[in-house]
C-alpha cells in the first residue's frame, strides 16, 4: 500500500493546496485515429517509468511547499477574477477555465475519438492544449448473455454495457454524433452528466430508430461523469443498459498510473430469478420495488471473473474508473485484498487516501487507485455482500508477480482446532469437567469462602483442606441445596454463622461445582454426580424448584 | 363537410352505428370486416400537459389492423407520386420502403400481408385520404389503446402490460402478420406489440423541439422530469408511446412504425 504519493496527502489544513495527484502525464500518446466501431484493444499501458519519475517531482514540491491558489469558496469568490467579467464558460469548475471564443472554437484541432469495450478505455490524454473531440456513439438493441443460459434484450450505447468510455480533457469541446439503429424498438437519446446545459443533451439528442443526432457541448468541469439515457420512462431505459460514462480529465492530467480499468456496476430487473436460463424479460414490477434479480459489474453475471478477470503484476499501479448506473441502488464499492490509497470521492477532485470502501452513488462515481504489492486474486465486490452473493457484483483482479511474505506471509498454520470439543478428561479428576464448577464457585461460593477457600475466619468456614467438607459428601450436597445454619467444627475452630441455601442452582451445577472444591484447595476426593445430588433435593423436607431455567 | 364521393361510406357507417347502438355496454359494436365503430367517451389523459383533465373522444371508427404491405402497394400502384423512387424528400425520407423490392413490387421482405413500415407521415395520411378516411388523432388512438380483451378502460391490466413489455425484450428482427393476435375489447388488432402507429397529431402532446426554450410542456419530457406530468407513472407502456411519438418528424420512417386508418361518423345519425 505504501507509495510516493501517501506523502502528500491532501489534509484539512492543505485543502487549498494543488492536489498531489495532479502531475504532468508522460509525453507522446496522443491518439489521432479515424472514426472507427468499438474494438477489443487491449486495456492501455503506461511504462513502469512513470511511476518512478513522478515520485521526485512530487516531494520536492512538498518540500518547498509549493501551493496553487485555493480553488474559490462558495462564500469567497476569489476576488482576482471579479475586476472583469468573465465570459460565462469561465464560471463553471472549481478553478478557472480559459475563455473559448466562437472563432477559437471553430480553430480547435478535430480528434475521432476512438472507443474501446470496457474494461479497457481510451489512454490517457496527452495534450496540453484543447481539441475539438468527436464522438460517434451508436445505440443498439441487443440480445447478449446476462449470465450463462440466461440472455436479456440490452439496449446499449455502443453495443456493450456499459457503453464505451468517452475521455476528454477539461477545456475541450466535445461534438456528439448520437446514431439510433434502424433496428432498435424504441427512441433513445443521451444525458451526460459533464454537461452544462439543460437536459445534458438529453432533448438535443432524441433521436428516432434509424436516425442520427448532434450536439456539441464544452466540458467545464473536470471528474468522472456519468452518461445515460433519459427518454421515459428513464429507470427501464437505464435498467436495460443505458449508461456509460465521461472522463474530463483536469487539465494537467491525473498522475499517470500502471494500468487503468472501466467498470461500472448495474442492476437488472429480469421476471427469473439469478441465473435462471433462457431469455429473460424486463420486470416492471420488481423494477419498481427496487428488487433486482442481477446486481452485476459491466452488465453481465460474470463480466470480470474467469477469463475476463482484470489483471496486474506486483509492482504496478493500478486506477478504477468505477461507476454506478444504478438505476436505483448505491454500490459500497470494495476491493477485497486492497486498500485504495486514494479515491476522487464521487469522481470529483477531492482526494481521500487510505479507504476500505467508497460509496458510489446510482448515477455516479469514483475514481480509485492503489498499489499491487503481491500476487494473488483481488475481489471487486459491492460490499452490500447479498448482492456478490446471490446477485452477481463479483470481479476478479489477478495479480501476477513473486511474493513478499514481508507485507502478506501467506498462511503460516494450518492445523486442527477442537476448542471446547477437545476431549473431556473424566469428572472428577484433574481435568476440562472442573472447569464449570469453577465458574460456579468463583460466581457464587467464593464471595464467602474466598477464591482460595480459605474462608474468612472466624465467620466464614474454610473450603481448603477442610476435614468438614470431606467428611461428608451427602452433607456436603445438603450444605448446598438447603443452607447449613448452627455451630460447625472446621479443622479444629467452630463456626456459628448461617450459610443460605443455594437450591436454584442445577443438579448439573451443583455436582460441578462440589467436585470442584473436593479436588482444589488441598482436597482430594471423588467426584459428585448429578444423581447423587437430585437423590439429596428429593429428600428435602420441602421439596423446592429443581434449578433455575 | 363531407365531400360527395365520400357519403357512401358515411351512410355506411351511420347504419353501423344504429345497429350496434343496442349492443353497448355488453359487447364491442362490430362493423365491416375492416372497421370497427368506437363508441365515444372520455378519459383521463396520460399526460396533463395540455391543462386538461379529460379528453373527450366522439364516435368514430377504426381499422381493425394496421395497414398492410398488400394494401399500400396498391395505393402506390394508383399514385405513383408515393413511390419509392418519386416520393419528394421533403415528405419521406431515405429509408422510405426501403425493404421493398422495387417501386410497385415488394419482394422476399416485405410479404404481402405484414404492416406496412417505413412510411412517413405525409404517406400514411395520403394512403387514408385515398381511402376517404383519415389518420386518427392521438386522443382517439390513445382512447382504444386503453383497452384490454374484456374492458374498454384498462390502462394498467397486469397481463396486458407484460405482453406489450415483453415486446419490446423480444429481438425486432421479422415482423409478424397483421390481425395474428387476440382484439381487444373494440376489436382491434395488433394494437400494441407489433408495429408504433403514426397518429394525426403526432407531436401535439409535447411540442418544444429543445428544452432550451424552456418553457412550456417540452421541459417534463426526459429522465425524472417526464413523471411529472403523467397520469399514471406506473403507466410504462404509455409513457413509451409518447416518447416514440416525440422522437418523429412528418418525413422519418421507422422499420417497426405503421398506421390505421379513421373514419369519422357523422353526429347524431
Amino acid at each position: 500500500m505504501r507509495h510516493p504519493f501517501e506523502l502528500v496527502a491532501v489534509t484539512p489544513g492543505s485543502m487549498g493546496c494543488k492536489p498531489p495527484l495532479r502531475s504532468p502525464p508522460p509525453s507522446g500518446r496522443l491518439r489521432r485515429a479515424g472514426r472507427s466501431p468499438l474494438t477489443d484493444q487491449g486495456v492501455p499501458m503506461i511504462s513502469r517509468q512513470s511511476i518512478r519519475s513522478l515520485a521526485l517531482p512530487l516531494s520536492l514540491g512538498v518540500a518547498l511547499g509549493s501551493c496553487v491558489p485555493p480553488p474559490s469558496q462558495p462564500a469567497a469568490p476569489a476576488p482576482a477574477t471579479s475586476a472583469t467579467p468573465a465570459p460565462a464558460a469561465a464560471r463553471s469548475g472549481a478553478r478557472p477555465l480559459a475563455p473559448l471564443t466562437r472563432a477559437e472554437q471553430n480553430a480547435l484541432p478535430a480528434i475521432e475519438q476512438t472507443l474501446v469495450r470496457p474494461p479497457g478505455l481510451p489512454p490517457p490524454i496527452t495534450r496540453r492544449t484543447p481539441a475539438k473531440v468527436v464522438i460517434h456513439l451508436e445505440v443498439r438493441e441487443v440480445t447478449m448473455p446476462l449470465a450463462d443460459g440466461a440472455t436479456y434484450t440490452f439496449w446499449t450505447f455502443g453495443g456493450s454495457v456499459p457503453g464505451p468510455m468517452i475521455r476528454v480533457r477539461r477545456g475541450d469541446i466535445v461534438e456528439l454524433h448520437l446514431m439510433n439503429h434502424p433496428s432498435s424498438t424504441m427512441p433513445h437519446n443521451i444525458d451526460l452528466h459533464a454537461v452544462t446545459g439543460p437536459g445534458g443533451g438529453a432533448a438535443s439528442t432524441f433521436t428516432a430508430p434509424g436516425h442520427q443526432t448532434q450536439f456539441t457541448f464544452r466540458a467545464l468541469n473536470e471528474g468522472l461523469y456519468v452518461y445515460h439515457c433519459a427518454t421515459a420512462p428513464v429507470g427501464m431505459h437505464i435498467a436495460n443498459g443505458m449508461y456509460g460514462m465521461i472522463a474530463v480529465e483536469p487539465e494537467e492530467g491525473w498522475a499517470p498510473v500502471d494500468r487503468e480499468y472501466y467498470l461500472m456496476q448495474g442492476e437488472v430487473y429480469t421476471s427469473g430469478n439469478y441465473r435462471e436460463p433462457g431469455l429473460q424479460p424486463f420486470d416492471m414490477r420488481r423494477a419498481i420495488n427496487e428488487d433486482p434479480a442481477y446486481v452485476v459489474f459491466n452488465g453481465r453475471d460474470g463480466a470480470l471473473t474467469g477469463t475476463n478477470a482484470l489483471t496486474g503484476r506486483v509492482g504496478e499501479r493500478v486506477r478504477l474508473f468505477v461507476g454506478n448506473g444504478g438505476p436505483n441502488l448505491i454500490s459500497s464499492f470494495h476491493v477485497i485484498g486492497e486498500i485504495f490509497d486514494h479515491v476522487y470521492s464521487e469522481g470529483g477532485s477531492t482526494v481521500n487516501t487510505n479507504v476500505q470502501t467508497t460509496l458510489v452513488p446510482a448515477g455516479g462515481s469514483a475514481i480509485v487507485d492503489f498499489g499491487l504489492e503481491v500476487p494473488g486474486s483481488l475481489v471487486l465486490v459491492d460490499h452490500s455482500i447479498f448482492r456478490t452473493f446471490h446477485k452477481g457484483t463479483l470481479g476478479m483482479l489477478r495479480v501476477e508477480g513473486p511474493d513478499n511474505t514481508v507485507i502478506y506471509s501467506g498462511r503460516e498454520v494450518d492445523e486442527a482446532y477442537l476448542g471446547d470439543y477437545a476431549p473431556q478428561a473424566a469428572a472428577g479428576t484433574d481435568g476440562a469437567a472442573l472447569q464449570p464448577g469453577e465458574q460456579t464457585f468463583n460466581g457464587v461460593c467464593s464471595a464467602c469462602h474466598q477464591r482460595t477457600g480459605a474462608g474468612l475466619p472466624p465467620v466464614f468456614p474454610p473450603l481448603a483442606s477442610s476435614d468438614y467438607l470431606m467428611a461428608d459428601k451427602t452433607r456436603s450436597i445438603r450444605a448446598v441445596l438447603a443452607g447449613l445454619s448452627g455451630p460447625v467444627t472446621v479443622n479444629g475452630t467452630v463456626y456459628n454463622g448461617a450459610m443460605p441455601p443455594l437450591a436454584n442452582l442445577t443438579d448439573h451445577e451443583v455436582a460441578d461445582v462440589l467436585t470442584y472444591v473436593r479436588n482444589h484447595f488441598g482436597n482430594h476426593g471423588d467426584a459428585v454426580t448429578v444423581s447423587e445430588v437430585a437423590a439429596v433435593r428429593a429428600t428435602l423436607v420441602t421439596p423446592t424448584p429443581s434449578g433455575h431455567p | 363537410m363531407i365531400p360527395a364521393a365520400r357519403w357512401s361510406s358515411t351512410l355506411l357507417l351511420s347504419a353501423l352505428i344504429a345497429s350496434a347502438a343496442t349492443a353497448w355496454g355488453q359487447r364491442a359494436p362490430q362493423s365491416a370486416p375492416d372497421l370497427r365503430v368506437i363508441r365515444g367517451g372520455e378519459y383521463r389523459p396520460f399526460y396533463r400537459l395540455t391543462g386538461r383533465e379529460r379528453v373527450t373522444v366522439r364516435a368514430f371508427a377504426l381499422d381493425a389492423r394496421p395497414v398492410t404491405n398488400e394494401r399500400f402497394l396498391a395505393f402506390v400502384r394508383a399514385n405513383p407520386a408515393w413511390q419509392r423512387t418519386r416520393v419528394r424528400r421533403l415528405f419521406a425520407d431515405q429509408d422510405y420502403l426501403a425493404h421493398w423490392a422495387g417501386d410497385a413490387e415488394l419482394g422476399p421482405a416485405a410479404r404481402p400481408s405484414q404492416p406496412v413500415t417505413r412510411v412517413s407521415w405525409f404517406a400514411a395520411r395520403a394512403f387514408c385520404e385515398a381511402q376517404g378516411r383519415r389518420l386518427p388523432t392521438e386522443g382517439e388512438w390513445e382512447y382504444v389503446a386503453r383497452a384490454s380483451d374484456r374492458s374498454p378502460d384498462a390502462p394498467r391490466d397486469p397481463a396486458t402490460t407484460s405482453r406489450i413489455l415483453a415486446w419490446y425484450g423480444r429481438p425486432n428482427a421479422t415482423l409478424e402478420d397483421v390481425g395474428a393476435s387476440r382484439p381487444n375489447y373494440w376489436g382491434l388488432h395488433d394494437l400494441h406489440a407489433l408495429v408504433w402507429e403514426w397518429v394525426e397529431d403526432f407531436n401535439s402532446a409535447l411540442v418544444v423541439t429543445d428544452s432550451r426554450d424552456n418553457q412550456g410542456p417540452g421541459v417534463a419530457r426526459f429522465c425524472g422530469a417526464a413523471s411529472s406530468g403523467a397520469a399514471d407513472v406506473g403507466d410504462y407502456v404509455a409513457f413509451m408511446r409518447y416518447a416514440f411519438r416525440q422522437s418523429l418528424r412528418g418525413s422519418y420512417t421507422v422499420r417497426n412504425l405503421g398506421f390505421r386508418c379513421a373514419a369519422d361518423i357523422a353526429p347524431g345519425e
